[in-house]
């Protein structure tokens, strides 16, 4: 896959980091938001989950000790996925973590037919939202890295396309 | 090198955005705080009284209430346990088990018991012995002594304070008595049944100098304590209306409570529930939903009217009404019953220029909440609190006009369980607030204020201290409520004499 990277052009390169960038920018402000927040839990979120996996979801909100923990995982996790997208650090790593919070967002409030949520919608979703298309977008960051290239994991682990082909 | 870096200013970027947003927002709020001196910490508890007085209770009346302030006591009925703990093992969210057993311990035991129905009598004394809060596979033994008239558990030496909550026709007899026998009360809402026992009762208890709480646990609610401090930096301006509501639509919110199928003559001592009202043939409709009938209650005036009342006579210290005006009538419930399941009130307070307004229906859901109109600024309170400008107001004017102030978004709010009082609680965070996904919270823990208002009265008979709703508030209460009921009954104008302090 890294082979097919030499042969971006200039602008396919620079909209791959554009997306990037903006992914990993809205991840590390919304870590930031919460962690400055003395009141932020997502225990009125994991309460509102609906469909076969609410009951997970739930019962994580109901806890007050895996409550805690998946507030501390969920605001690290957003300022780690941002900072590792925005720099190119760590990329792949990043895109994984990135996609599996997404995965739990996607999964605790799926926009399907017959599904209300307290939560107010800002448009409007069937099974298609913006947290899926932010997931596929992180799928497409994966699977063509642009870190190595214009970013910090090219000074940590070298340009593939010098060094290795 | 460069193209390893090239995405850095980004985050500079970023950083650089969050700060400034960050200044502007706490300019923001530093000016309206400024402008308004809310503090913006939430109310917290006072410090802890010492425990180690054991307290020894007795409690007449088992009944739907009567339940709810045993396990606000710590004690509850065995079966109730299995049921919750069958329900959370379904249902993660419903945590009643959980929150009944982190429910803190307040150091008493109950000695007597007293229902004159056989079935609620046995199902107490279970609930006596259930110190440790197990479920029915405990085998748990009673602990405390049934009396079979209410008198002779008030005269036992093993009882220091008495918890009433019997039908309403009941209260105010047994509330002095106890009182008389030097014990501490804890009586239901509505305090009384007509405006007569009221006056004796104040007298009966403020002589006895017994430590009496009124059962509006509505007085511990984090939001109205809040709300109190709002109304005293005068934030509202002129404050001309204030607007409180009931909104139900059951049979059960109407009072048709379900009517045990084992229940008879036989297991009911009907003439000690009748007591010294008027003599009626055995009716097990009048014993299970009392408050369908003058004889036992006021309907709608003491049962939720009074807890509309006293959570507006917590905020604004309104007292008893210069005089009242009520209408309604029975437009639904064409079950039998007397009192009105559609009904309005309005109190008219010419020395503080303001009116306070009941509307109720039993038979519609639309929730109107609690409304508190200012010339400049609006209250609604609830489960939060929150404060809108209006925009007219004189005092808010120029921070209007300057864009400080927005009156399209609230002034601030208040939402229990968080640490402060904020102009910008996030839109989600309101949602659930509003739809009660939180709770009433006490230093951040989620707490039942039924157990917050029965620890105060446990505190203030330990400490000496006066009850929040003690008997003058207690006396406002009732009397604002019976004006109500007369003016509904008699079809007239009711006025307060404050001199002789008599309704006319």
């Amino acid at each position: 896959m890294t082979n097919g990277i030499k042969s971006y052009s200039n602008w396919q390169l620079v909209s791959l980091v554009i997306l990037r960038v903006a992914v990993g920018w809205n991840f590390f402000y919304e870590g930031l938001a919460k962690l400055i927040d003395p009141d932020w839990t997502a225990m009125g979120y994991l309460l509102d989950s609906k469909w076969i996996f609410a009951g997970i979801f739930h019962s994580m909100a109901s806890n007050p000790t895996i409550l805690s923990v998946v507030d501390f995982l969920n605001i690290w996790g957003l300022i780690l996925v941002g900072l590792g997208l925005m720099l190119g650090l760590f990329t792949r790593l990043s895109a994984i973590a990135g996609m599996i919070l997404l995965g739990f967002y996607y999964l605790s409030h799926p926009p399907l037919a017959g599904l209300g949520y307290i939560i107010p919608s800002e448009g409007n979703y069937l099974i298609v939202n913006k947290t899926l298309i932010e997931f596929f977008a992180i799928w497409v960051i994966y699977h063509f890295p642009s870190g190595r290239e214009i970013g910090i994991d090219r000074l940590f682990f070298g340009n593939p396309y010098r060094n290795n082909i | 090198m460069l193209r390893g870096l090239a995405t850095v200013p980004f985050l500079g970027a970023l950083l650089l955005a969050w700060w400034n947003k960050r200044r502007k927002d706490h300019y923001l709020n530093e000016n309206i705080f400024n402008e308004i001196k809310v503090s913006t910490k939430a109310p917290e508890s006072g410090p802890a009284i010492p425990k180690d007085k054991k307290i020894r209770l007795g409690i007449i009346g088992f009944g739907i209430r009567g339940e709810q302030l045993m396990r606000g006591a710590g004690f509850a009925v065995p079966e109730v346990i299995d049921e919750w703990e069958k329900v959370a093992l379904n249902n993660s969210s419903d945590t009643r088990y959980e929150d009944f057993l982190r429910q803190e311990d307040l150091n008493i035991e109950v000695n007597g018991i007293c229902d004159v129905y056989d079935v609620h009598a046995e199902r107490v004394l279970l609930a006596s012995g259930n110190i440790d809060r197990k479920g029915s596979d405990a085998n748990i033994t009673p602990a405390a002594k049934r009396y079979r008239n209410y008198k002779d558990l008030i005269q036992a030496d093993d009882i220091d304070a008495v918890i009433i909550a019997t039908p309403d026709h009941w209260h105010a007899r047994m509330a002095m008595d106890v009182a008389l026998a030097g014990k501490h009360v804890y009586v239901e809402k509505g305090m009384t049944r007509t405006a007569e026992e009221t006056y004796e009762m104040a007298d009966v208890i403020k002589k006895s100098g017994v430590c009496f709480q009124l059962g509006h646990q509505g007085r511990q609610t984090a939001s109205y304590n809040k709300a109190r401090e709002v109304i005293r930096e005068n934030i509202l301006g002129p404050i001309t209306l204030i607007e409180v509501t009931t909104n139900r639509n059951s049979p059960n919110g109407a009072w048709q409570y379900e009517i045990d199928e084992g229940a008879g003559p036989h297991n009911i001592d009907w003439e000690q529930f009748t007591g010294y009202g008027p003599e009626r043939p055995f009716s097990l409709e009048r014993f299970f939903r009392w408050r369908c009938w003058w004889d036992y209650g006021t309907g709608l005036s003491g049962d939720l009217l009074t807890h509309e009342y006293d959570a507006m006579n917590q905020i604004l210290d309104l007292g008893i009404p210069h005089s009242v005006v009520s209408s309604g009538g029975i437009y639904f419930f064409k079950d039998g019953r007397e009192v009105p399941d559609t009904f309005q009130v309005t109190c008219e307070y010419p020395e503080r220029n303001l009116t306070f307004l009941y509307s109720a229906t039993l038979a519609s859901n639309q929730a109107r909440g609690k409304s508190i109109m200012g010339h400049d600024a609006n209250m609604e309170v609830g489960e939060m609190l929150t404060v809108w400008a209006d925009y007219e107001s004189t005092r808010f004017k120029e921070l209007i006009q300057n864009g400080t102030i927005k009156v399209d978004i609230p002034l601030f709010s208040f939402i229990p369980g968080r640490k402060k009082v904020d102009t910008m609680a996030t839109a989600t965070e309101k949602y659930f607030a509003g739809r009660g996904l939180l709770y009433t919270y006490r230093d951040g823990v989620r707490v039942d204020t039924t157990h917050l208002h029965i620890k105060e009265w446990l505190d203030c008979i330990r400490s000496g201290r006066q009850t929040s709703c003690n008997i003058d508030r207690g006396f406002e209460e009732a009397i604002t409520a019976h004006m109500a009921t007369i003016s509904y009954r008699e079809n007239r104008k009711v006025f307060w004499d404050p001199v002789n302090k008599r309704i006319v």
